[in-house]
């Protein structure tokens, strides 16, 4: 049976199928019974794929969530790892962001592309490098000071009297600039060169300074004879203080040595005296009362002597003082150089060496004088130890007459005698016999004595040849000196002429090349001069030009606006006319209105002619209007123009009529039509007024249609449109209408020139009639 | 007017066929009276004749402007 197969096919098809549904079960035994029937099991189909569809209804729902959650959590994991993709899904999804937020957190920030690092690379380069050059200028400036000293020399010499304005120290600077650069690194940067020249220059400069005596510099002539002036008296000056110091010193040495040399030699006549009268009192030979008076000489000359050898001795220091002094004095002199004051040094000199000389000598005298003194008081010593020792012997001999051995003759005894001549010839054989001794030692005394003199001899020829060696090289030097002062005073006269040959040379030189710059001077003042000149024309002319172009600009500007006004005022006359003719023109398109409205219920307005008239003369130089008032038409003109409203009226006749005669044209046109044509009119029902379409189709060139059309546009008062539709009559209708129409052109015609006259002449005045 | 013409028109159609039915119907009836023994197909066709001209002159005079005028142009 049909749904048993049907229940097979349902087993086959679906074997999975839930038992426990109902309706299935039903199915199943009412398929089984065969008892089904079609409906039932349509019913039990439809159950069953309730059923079934429940279970693919529930796989679709799982499916699609599986796809849907899949889909999101992609797109999730994605937007986690790529952030431009999550930008542009929360751009297009509109909560997308909450989601995105609450799963993944916040966006990342908007990633900054990492720009170059600055520049700084390059200038730290630089500085660094202008820092090692900096550096690398130290030491060269550092060679450059160290150079110059040796250098100076070279330099001087090197320097030929040019003209230029360098000085010394600036050419040995230079000098030296050059060979220190040429030992050095060539790596320094070239500006630096410059840059730092002037620093080494000026360490140069006081370097050569350091080294150098008074510096010899090129000066302008007044200063330079100004200078040489000063320095003339300077020397000068310092010559006479000079001379006056060595005068005065010679003087004062002069003095204390004169003073010396005389208390030497009053030293020496005392010593002489003394010595004298040692010997005469040694030699005792005068009686005794003139021996104490001898004696009391003695020691008045001793004592004289004493006085007088410390008077030389004070002399002597104050005279070596003096000289030494003077010498000192002299050396300063000679130090200060200058030249003028040497024959005076020199002959100072001399003086100081003959006084030191004299001195000398006089010293020796009182020295020889003083060992002569010396072997005298020896021997006036010896003598008188001779005669204490005999005293003492007498003494010893005869003691109690010891007191008064000056008494001796009458008081002593003839023992004290004996024993006194037996002490005397005792005395005289010891004496003998030291006598013969001292014969026998004579030799070798003398020999003792004479080498003991030689060597003293020795010592004073040294001393002697010491002093006159000096005396000699002293007179030696002078001499020198002398000759060496003659040959420098030669010299300087020979270089004073030379160096009169060179400044005659340089002043002609200085001539030459000043005449040459002066020429080179003069053309480059006359060519400053003549551009200045020129400048100063080219500004002048370009001021009168200027000048003359603002007064031509102003008088332009002032020629143009009193044009302007003129102008202005002609065009204000010509507006006002103007004005005055669109007023006219105003009034006469009014009174033409005005002349339209004279239309009554039947009849026509009056004759437009005179209106019109008056507009043609009034706006006789007016183009358009007077084409405006010859395009309306004659018969207007003539006999006037219907109004609306009469047309209107006319219109329902019009209509009515159309209707009737609605079927017949060229082609039926037998009573028979007519009399349809009006039966018809009769039977048609139709709105009387239809609104017209935007266009018109063709069905909708019917009569009656177009009567309708007609008839709403006129009761809206569209007489165009209505003239319009009725224009599309055609057959009998058209006919009945013609007249119509012909006045209902006739009126649009009018009125519409009539509006244009109107709204011309109002534009006209609007446009003229300007406020003053 | 051209609307005015129609009613004229019509007017005098009107006119025409009262005229010519009356003309028609006399005349139907003397010679009805007259020449054919007082029978009334004279009358009747006396007035047929007049309705019929009637209708005809209407008929023309509403269809005059419908109606091409030709003329011979003369031989020179």
């Amino acid at each position: 049976m049909e749904g048993r197969d049907l229940a097979g096919e349902k087993f086959r098809k679906f074997p999975h199928t839930n038992a426990a549904n109902p309706c299935l079960l039903r199915c199943f035994y009412q398929c089984v019974c065969g008892k089904v029937k079609a409906h039932p099991l349509q019913l039990c189909r439809r159950y069953s794929t309730a059923g079934d569809s429940g279970s693919t209804a529930g796989k679709i729902v799982a499916a699609s969530l599986l796809t849907v959650g899949g889909g999101l959590g992609g797109t999730i994991l994605y937007a986690k790892w790529d952030p431009k993709f999550r930008a542009n899904v929360e751009k297009s999804v509109p909560y997308s962001d909450q989601l995105f937020e609450m799963a993944l957190g916040p966006p990342p920030p908007p990633l900054v592309t990492l720009q170059k690092k600055p520049g700084k690379i390059e200038p730290l380069q630089i500085s660094s490098l202008s820092e090692a050059s900096k550096e690398s200028k130290q030491p060269k400036a550092k060679a450059k000071k160290s150079d110059p000293a040796p250098v100076e020399a070279p330099a001087a010499v090197e320097e030929a009297p040019a003209p230029t304005p360098q000085t010394l120290k600036e050419a040995s600077a230079e000098a030296a600039h050059i060979i220190s650069a040429i030992g050095e690194v060539p790596s320094v940067p070239a500006p630096g060169t410059s840059d730092e020249s002037p620093p080494g220059h000026t360490a140069a400069d006081e370097e050569c300074k350091d080294h150098h005596e008074p510096v010899l510099k090129e000066r302008p002539a007044e200063e330079v004879t100004a200078r040489l002036a000063q320095q003339d008296k300077a020397e000068q000056d310092a010559l006479a203080a000079l001379t006056a110091g060595l005068e005065e010193s010679l003087g004062s040495t002069a003095k204390t040595t004169l003073q010396a040399i005389g208390a030497q030699e009053a030293a020496l006549t005392a010593i002489a005296a003394h010595t004298n009268k040692l010997k005469e009192a040694m030699d005792s030979q005068t009686p005794p009362d003139e021996k104490s008076s001898q004696w009391k000489a003695l020691n008045e000359a001793l004592s004289e002597r004493t006085r007088a050898m410390e008077e030389a001795e004070e002399a002597l220091l104050k005279a070596k003082g003096e000289l030494e002094n003077l010498s000192g004095v002299i050396n300063s002199s000679k130090q200060s150089k200058i030249n003028t004051a040497r024959p005076q040094i020199l002959a100072a000199e001399e003086n100081l060496h003959s006084m030191i000389v004299d001195l000398d000598k006089v010293v020796t005298k009182v020295q020889t004088a003083q060992t002569e003194a010396k072997i005298v008081s020896q021997y006036s010593e010896l003598v008188n130890e001779a005669k204490a020792q005999f005293q003492q012997e007498l003494a010893n001999i005869t003691p109690e007459i010891q007191a008064n051995w000056k008494r001796l003759s009458g008081k002593l005894s003839a023992d004290d005698l004996n024993s006194l001549i037996a002490h005397a010839h005792r005395r005289i054989d010891q004496l003998n016999r030291e006598l013969a001794e001292q014969r026998v030692r004579e030799q070798i005394h003398i020999e003792v004595a004479l080498e003991q003199q030689k060597l003293e001899d020795q010592k004073a020829l040294e001393r002697a040849v010491v002093s006159a060696l000096e005396h000699s090289r002293e007179d030696m030097r002078l001499e020198q000196e002398k000759k060496a002062q003659e040959v420098r005073e030669v010299m300087e006269a020979e270089m004073r002429t030379q160096l009169r040959r060179q400044a005659a040379a340089h002043t002609d030189h200085l001539r030459d090349v000043l005449k040459v710059q002066e020429q080179e001077l003069r053309e480059e003042a006359q060519e400053i001069l003549n551009s200045k000149m020129m400048e100063q024309e080219t500004h002048y002319r370009r001021l009168t030009q200027e000048q003359l172009d603002t007064f031509t600009l102003d008088m332009n500007a002032a020629y143009a606006r009193l044009k302007g006004i003129e102008e202005a005022i002609d065009s204000h006359v010509i507006a006002e006319e103007e004005a005055r003719k669109a007023h006219q023109l105003w009034l006469s398109v009014e009174a033409l209105n005005y002349t339209l409205k004279s239309a009554g219920a039947d009849f026509p307005t009056e004759p437009l002619e005179g209106a019109v008239g008056v507009i043609k003369e009034n706006c006789a130089g007016n183009e358009f209007a007077q084409a405006l008032a010859t395009a309306i038409p004659e018969e207007s003109l003539s006999r006037g123009i219907y109004s609306e409203a009469s047309l209107r009226a006319r219109f329902f006749d019009i209509r009515r009529l159309a209707r009737r005669v609605a079927l017949i044209d060229e082609t039926r046109n037998s009573l028979y039509q007519y009399f349809l044509s009006y039966l018809q009119s009769v039977l048609l029902f139709e709105r009387e007024q239809v609104a017209p379409p935007a266009k018109l189709a063709p069905e909708d060139l019917d009569t009656f249609k177009l009567l309708a059309y007609a008839n709403y546009s006129i009761e809206r008062g569209d007489l165009e449109l209505a003239a319009k539709f009725v224009n599309q009559l055609r057959g009998e209708s058209q006919r009945v209408a013609q007249d119509w129409l012909k006045e209902a052109r006739l009126t649009l015609e009018t009125k519409q020139v009539i509006s244009l006259l109107s709204a011309y002449a109002n534009a006209v005045g609007l446009g003229t009639t300007q406020a003053p | 007017m051209s609307e005015k013409e129609f009613g004229q028109k019509w007017d005098r159609c009107l006119a025409d066929c009262a005229v010519k039915f009356g003309t028609g119907l006399g005349l139907g009836i003397v010679f009805s009276v007259v020449f054919f023994k007082r029978r009334t197909w004279p009358i009747v066709f006396g007035t047929g004749l007049g309705l019929g001209m009637a209708y005809s002159n209407c008929q023309n005079d509403l269809r005059s402007r419908y109606v091409l005028h030709s003329k011979v142009a003369k031989e020179q």
